[in-house]
């Protein structure tokens, strides 16, 4: 192994990695507003709505979100929309990671019992008051694990900006695996860092996993 | 520019048939992974410590490292140590492992969640340890897990868009061909994105099916 090689191009690793913490902070900050909306338009009274979301959802998780992001950053400009790389990578990723993050929100909202909300009307809560006093208190509970999960999958996700040219983790190792054909010594330096990323975000949903928790 | 959808036809038969290579690659890497991910749980719970630990590293590390990333190490790391496979041969292994990981985690729980009583009576009536596991123990554990690895399956499908990274002439690599000629980005990444997409309906109505078959076997 050359350790050599490692200690001098590490510092453009560490600069590489806070642009990918960077990308996942603007992205989950999108996907989750999406996510919101999203779930927000599947459990609506609205059918037109409805059919939205579960098109948004179907569409965006039944195609690779390297082909959104190609759409987005090569195709854009043909229907007048001009983005740079890094923009269109979190756009195109945050909106990808919202359609299984709708899926998460939906899901944890519905998986709340019926009564509670039949409760709160009982009481005289309007729909809208038992809906954000009663029912989403309760569900924001069971979605920081799954959604912790999506943050997970939304890290690794940010490595396919590398294919736009955006200077992140894997863009970095793989130009310079391409200038020292060293790919063991550069998989590491840029594997330790996202291990560290990945790790240190699992550990953070975890602690508000068990504040969250009421038993 | 705007857009211009009859340039298509003219390049119809380029993208399906990386349409074809896209549903080789998943199928070839999904049948690596099924059996890689049987053998990795194996490993895991029942190896010897000198193996299982290191095992359990390279699991971790692997799981915790960007797909994208694994493919550029297996591609460029086969050739440095002399190994030139080809990129379809690369991609498929990349693919396989990363996904093997993931279907071994099932693996695992559901081979622990398999009752001891089963291991127990195997034992009894003669079977030795490996066989019990190999004709009693797994068979029961995989049958469980079958609906959550064609979850994987189907993300397996829309990941192996990434090995046209590596340059393997699949369904992205076809389009991109396409748009080098055209210059028509838009509407042969949109041309593209039907046909994953197609591919991934059928991959869930198979899975539908399956898991209605597993679900009246019980």
């Amino acid at each position: 192994m050359d350790t050599d090689l490692m200690l001098r191009v590490y510092p453009f690793f560490l600069e590489a990695a806070l642009v990918t913490i960077q990308l996942s902070v603007l992205t989950a900050l999108l996907g989750l507003t999406m996510g919101a909306l999203g779930a927000a338009a599947r459990l609506s009274r609205f059918g037109v709505l409805r059919f939205i979301g579960a098109a948004y959802v179907s569409v965006f998780r039944g195609t690779p979100a390297l082909i959104q992001l190609f759409i987005l950053y090569f195709g854009g400009p043909q229907v007048g929309i001009q983005l740079e790389a890094f923009e269109a990578g979190v756009i195109g990723l945050g909106v990808n990671v919202g359609a299984y993050m709708t899926e998460t929100i939906r899901g944890a909202i519905i998986s709340i019992d019926k009564g509670q909300r039949e409760a709160a009307r009982t009481l005289g809560l309007s729909q809208f008051q038992g809906f954000y006093k009663v029912t989403l208190p309760q569900a924001a509970r069971l979605m920081v694990r799954p959604l912790g999960v999506n943050l997970n999958m939304l890290i690794k996700s940010t490595a396919l900006v590398a294919a736009i040219s955006v200077v992140e983790l894997t863009y970095t190792a793989q130009r310079y695996i391409g200038s020292t054909y060293k790919p063991f010594e550069m998989f590491l330096l840029a594997g330790i860092l996202y291990i560290i990323i990945i790790y240190t975000t699992g550990r953070a949903v975890a602690w508000l996993d068990r504040r969250v928790q009421i038993t | 520019m705007g857009l211009d959808f009859t340039v298509i036809p003219k390049y119809l038969d380029i993208v399906l048939l990386g349409g074809l290579w896209t549903i080789g690659i998943t199928v070839a890497a999904a049948l690596l992974s099924f059996f890689g991910g049987i053998l990795f749980a194996v490993i895991a719970l029942y190896a010897p410590a000198m193996i299982r630990w290191p095992f359990k590293v390279v699991e971790f590390v692997f799981m915790g490292t960007p797909l994208l990333l694994q493919l550029f190490l297996i591609y460029f790391g086969l050739v440095q140590i002399g190994v030139d496979l080809p990129a379809f041969v690369a991609g498929v292994i990349g693919l396989g492992l990363h996904f093997a990981v993931y279907n071994s985690e099932l693996i695992q729980t559901a081979i622990l969640s398999v009752d001891k009583g089963q291991m127990e009576a195997a034992r009894t009536v003669g079977l030795s340890r490996s066989q019990a596991l190999r004709k009693v123990v797994v068979p029961q554990a995989v049958r469980a897990v079958i609906p959550p690895i064609g979850n994987n399956m189907i993300a397996l499908l829309k990941d192996s868009a990434l090995v046209s990274v590596i340059g393997v002439s699949e369904l992205t690599l076809s389009a991109q061909r396409a748009i080098g000629a055209t210059y028509r980005p838009f509407e042969f990444y949109l041309l593209a994105a039907a046909f994953y997409y197609v591919i991934n309906l059928c991959m869930e109505w198979v899975q539908r099916r399956i898991e209605r078959r597993i679900s009246l076997s019980r």
